[in-house]
């Protein structure tokens, strides 16, 4: 409740502000367009800010909000209320047709593919005869309650900021949740998320879609507040000033959204109103003067203004301690056809001319760990992204308990009980240590985006949590649990990688350099953790240097050279081998 | 149809692609050294052709003006950033580049200024202007947060179209403005009449794309540019100085920029925002060819022209709806044919 707080203040001040006796009429209209401009910047951050998606073109989205009604009501007489459902769907099915296209876009191609749609379409609206080309709809009805008509700026006020209080408010419970953690884990590249079983595509086409219906809802009800739609407000320029609100207010926090509608929008109102005086009469003064304040603003505070205050609040919002008794029931596990945990037959992985993988076999058994050694360049971490499925093997046979892998995604690899670490980390640094944790049982949830908005999730939220915690304290990072991740050291951040993985229940772990940064005394106890967990009924397949840790840990080694094994067996045996040694000495002279 | 009337469609398509391509190409240039996505680079050709219109008609362009004032700017961003460590040279070279090179051109405009000014004498002076602007807009704008992803530069790539193209309505006002043409002299191939000004288009155009291709792919310097761009601390320490590469690039898409708006202002009317669409379709050229091929983005833009005047000719209404859609295919085709990589941001 003590969360909530905040929003109920800042809801009751809303409400009260047209209420207060002298206030302009003027103001409230600024109020108006603030909230309009919020409801499209919340889509954005997270959109862009959080999931790491840039769209230049979500003004085409309020046009479809906006052109729907319009359509409905003035040519078909119905209802305001009822196109409200039909401007979401339209703007939502236009995200689904285009979010097919964009989201598969990598890098730079995806903000210049979402300015091209944008503009396409704003021409598109501006042709249309049924779209009234370039004057646009006219008499568009307002929107009324039994017989209140919201007639004017301050009527309409309420209806606005219910919308935006409304959204922001399912924002934030949704990217507190278990499908908001796959979102967040977006922005740091796919694949960390994806060995955990998140479905990347799906995961963006769903921001995609959140982003556009709520730029569909501030359409819907600029329609009604204008009582006219035009091209003009549809433009790319308005796309790109969306954007500009967002990254002002801060593109990773949803009131950075609400902050940077209110800062842009009075601002600009200012500059329309006092530049011309200044300069005398010349129009579009106050683009030259946004332009310039947005590459200034890039270069001083790129992480916006939002963060910057949140920072200078003499209070720390407290975070709740997940309840740790609640239980997660175990993963299914997949039914096995043979004994062997993990067999690997003449895997072979080429890239062009580079052989990284050359017909490695071996087999990893139940209640066994296993060291994959070799010098440098080996083929250790190719053989475990092979196992992964992160890398096609070109040829070659690997199974987990007798189901053969094939090539499979990492999504479905993981589902076997399968799960890893990382050589270079990967976590999301900005989230913390729990929520970083419970990525790892995302597949172990199964509540929904929808259910997250609406707080229906909380039950099952309260098992990954609880789950995350009780991993956390098994690998000993208890006191670090509310840090941001990337906040740790490195050799803590690699063991928030273990308990990641482990609140996957896998059957095998594949652990890669797990002590690289450790001190002696914390690779002793990861030592000892490891054992513990062997003596469970888990098997570890780690890639390690540190030869004292893995000779002393391993039950049985498989060394690698240059992408072939030279040789397998208990360390006492690989320690004498003439040819490990070497392949790490070199031959004597 | 007619053939006469295809022919006539093809050869203005053409004309058009081939500006296109000269964009194109500067915009590929531009992102290959810097990561920049130069969205002003519509700017650079509304600067070039207007300045150049302005010139002719006798008057002085407020963009010299603003070439003083940027380089003003520059030079205190010199200064600031070398304020550890100042030291002569840096100082000479910094008010050179920054003070005098503007100041002198601010000087040559006023005076050679005047409606008989030879048309040779104003494609320089409108060159020199552009060239001075993007010059500076590099260092003001791009230098300082070259390290940053390519999302916070392409940010701040659209924050200095609206200021550019805001500056612009200032400079030249609302009104189009047109120049009297380079040459008069025309050629007839059967139906069709070639005149003077597309010719130099087309050869201007194949020219840039033979000299940059053989540039980027043949030369130390270009390949030191486009190392650049893969990875600038690596460059750095192999002793590529960085910052002069993007500065290079820059002051090359600026002038090619100019250069192709000083084609087409005697052919078409500008506007002082004219440039952004024509700079636009450049950038469907170059997204098409990857942003990495020069011939391939020529290609493009020559097919984006073609379908320009043929959807002119044919549904008018819907010109610009189906250019900028015609993105759409080529993006899904690319995210097929190349699957995504990992990549590392923040």
């Amino acid at each position: 409740m003590t969360q909530r707080l905040p929003l109920i203040i800042f809801a009751l001040v809303m409400a009260v502000i047209p209420l207060l006796p002298g206030i302009p009429p003027f103001w409230i209209v600024l109020l108006d367009n603030i909230g309009l401009a919020a409801l499209v910047a919340m889509g954005l951050v997270l959109l862009t800010g959080v999931g790491g998606l840039t769209s230049f073109g979500q003004a085409a989205f309020c046009g479809f909000g906006a052109y729907t009604t319009a359509v409905l009501t003035t040519a078909y007489g119905v209802s305001p209320w009822l196109t409200l459902p039909a401007s979401l769907l339209v703007s939502g099915i236009a995200a689904v047709l285009l979010g097919l296209v964009t989201v598969r876009l990598s890098g730079h191609y995806l903000p210049l593919g979402t300015i091209a749609w944008g503009i396409g379409l704003f021409y598109l609206f501006s042709k249309l005869e049924f779209l009234g080309r370039n004057d646009g709809i006219s008499g568009i009805p307002p929107l009324s309650i039994g017989s209140f008509r919201m007639l004017s700026p301050d009527t309409i006020y309420y209806a606005i900021w219910v919308a935006v209080l409304l959204s922001a408010l399912l924002t934030m419970n949704l990217l507190d949740s278990r499908t908001g953690r796959a979102i967040r884990a977006l922005r740091r590249g796919h694949i960390a998320a994806e060995a955990f079983g998140v479905q990347t595509p799906r995961a963006k086409l769903l921001v995609f879609i959140y982003a556009a219906v709520l730029a569909g809802l501030s359409g819907w009800l600029y329609a009604h507040f204008q009582r006219a739609a035009n091209p003009t407000p549809f433009g790319a320029q308005a796309g790109i000033e969306y954007l500009f609100i967002a990254v002002v207010g801060g593109a990773g926090y949803v009131w950075g959204g609400v902050l940077g509608a209110g800062i842009v929008v009075i601002l600009k109102e200012v500059l329309q109103s006092y530049l011309p005086y200044i300069f005398g009469g010349q129009s579009q003064l106050e683009t030259i003067v946004f332009g310039i304040m947005l590459v200034l603003l890039l270069q001083l505070a790129p992480q916006g203004v939002w963060p910057w205050l949140m920072s200078r609040l003499p209070f720390k919002p407290a975070r709740k301690t997940p309840d740790t008794s609640v239980k997660l029931e175990h993963r299914e596990r997949a039914a096995g056809t043979s004994p062997v945990l993990l067999h690997i037959d003449k895997a072979r992985k080429q890239f062009g001319g580079v052989l990284a993988v050359n017909d490695v076999s071996f087999d990893v058994n139940a209640r066994e760990i296993v060291a994959l050694i070799g010098p440098n360049g080996a083929g250790k971490s190719t053989t475990f992204n092979l196992i992964t499925g992160v890398l096609a093997a070109t040829s070659g046979k690997i199974a987990v308990l007798g189901n053969e892998v094939a090539n499979a995604p990492p999504q479905e690899v993981v589902k076997l009980g399968v799960s890893r670490t990382f050589q270079h980390v990967k976590l999301v640094p900005d989230m913390t240590v729990l929520e970083n944790v419970a990525i790892g049982a995302h597949l172990r949830g199964n509540s929904g985006a929808i259910s997250s908005m609406l707080r229906l999730d909380r039950t099952d939220e309260a098992k990954l949590l609880a789950e995350a915690a009780r991993q956390i304290e098994r690998v000993g990072l208890s006191e670090q649990i509310d840090q941001l991740a990337g906040s740790l050291s490195l050799g803590q951040q690699r063991i928030v990688e273990i308990a990641r993985a482990l609140c996957v229940d896998p059957m095998l772990l594949l652990l890669d350099e797990p002590a690289a940064g450790l001190r002696h005394m914390e690779k002793q106890r990861l030592a000892a953790l490891l054992r513990q967990l062997r003596d469970g009924g888990m098997s570890v397949l780690l890639v390690e240097h540190d030869m004292g840790f893995v000779m002393d840990l391993a039950d049985r080694i498989v060394v690698l050279d240059f992408g072939t094994k030279i040789a397998e067996g208990t360390p006492a045996a690989i320690k004498r081998n003439p040819d490990v040694i070497k392949a790490y000495l070199g031959a004597a002279a | 149809m007619n053939t006469t009337i295809m022919l006539f469609l093809l050869q203005d398509g053409i004309t058009n692609g081939a500006i296109y391509a000269l964009l194109g190409l500067a915009l590929v240039l531009v992102f290959a050294v810097t990561r920049v996505i130069l969205i002003p680079q519509g700017e650079f050709v509304t600067y070039g052709a207007l300045s150049y219109a302005m010139l002719a008609t006798g008057q002085v362009p407020g963009t010299v003006r603003l070439a003083v004032a940027m380089g003003l700017v520059a030079f205190a961003l010199d200064l600031f950033f070398a304020r550890k460590a100042l030291h002569a040279r840096l100082v000479m070279r910094s008010v050179a580049l920054n003070i005098a090179f503007p100041v002198a051109l601010l000087g040559l405009v006023y005076a050679l200024v005047g409606p008989n000014t030879p048309i040779a004498v104003n494609i320089a002076l409108a060159l020199l202007i552009v060239a001075a602007i993007g010059l500076f807009l590099y260092r003001i704008a791009f230098q300082p947060i070259a390290h940053t992803s390519v999302l916070v530069l392409l940010i701040a790539s659209v924050g200095c179209h609206l200021a550019l193209q805001g500056l612009g309505l200032v400079f030249f006002g609302a009104e189009g403005l047109r120049a009297p043409a380079l040459s008069s002299a025309a050629v007839t191939a059967g139906p069709l009449r070639f005149t003077g000004q597309s010719l130099a288009v087309y050869a201007l155009t194949v020219g840039f794309i033979v000299g940059l291709w053989l540039f980027f792919g043949y030369t130390k310097t270009g390949k030191a540019l486009r190392a650049t761009a893969v990875n600038r601390l690596g460059a750095r320490l192999v002793g590529i100085r960085t910052t002069l590469s993007g500065q290079i690039a820059f002051l090359l898409a600026s002038v090619i920029g100019a250069i192709s708006g000083i084609l087409i202002v005697p052919i078409t009317t500008l506007y002082y925002d004219t440039g952004f669409l024509i700079g636009l379709k450049g950038f469907i050229a170059a997204i098409i060819g990857g942003l990495v091929s020069y011939p391939l983005t020529a290609v493009a833009a020559i097919v984006v022209g073609i379908v320009e005047a043929f959807s002119s000719f044919y549904a008018s209404n819907f010109k610009e709806v189906i250019v900028f859609t015609l993105i759409l295919p080529v993006l899904v085709l690319r995210s097929l044919a190349a699957p995504q990589v990992e990549e590392e941001k923040d």
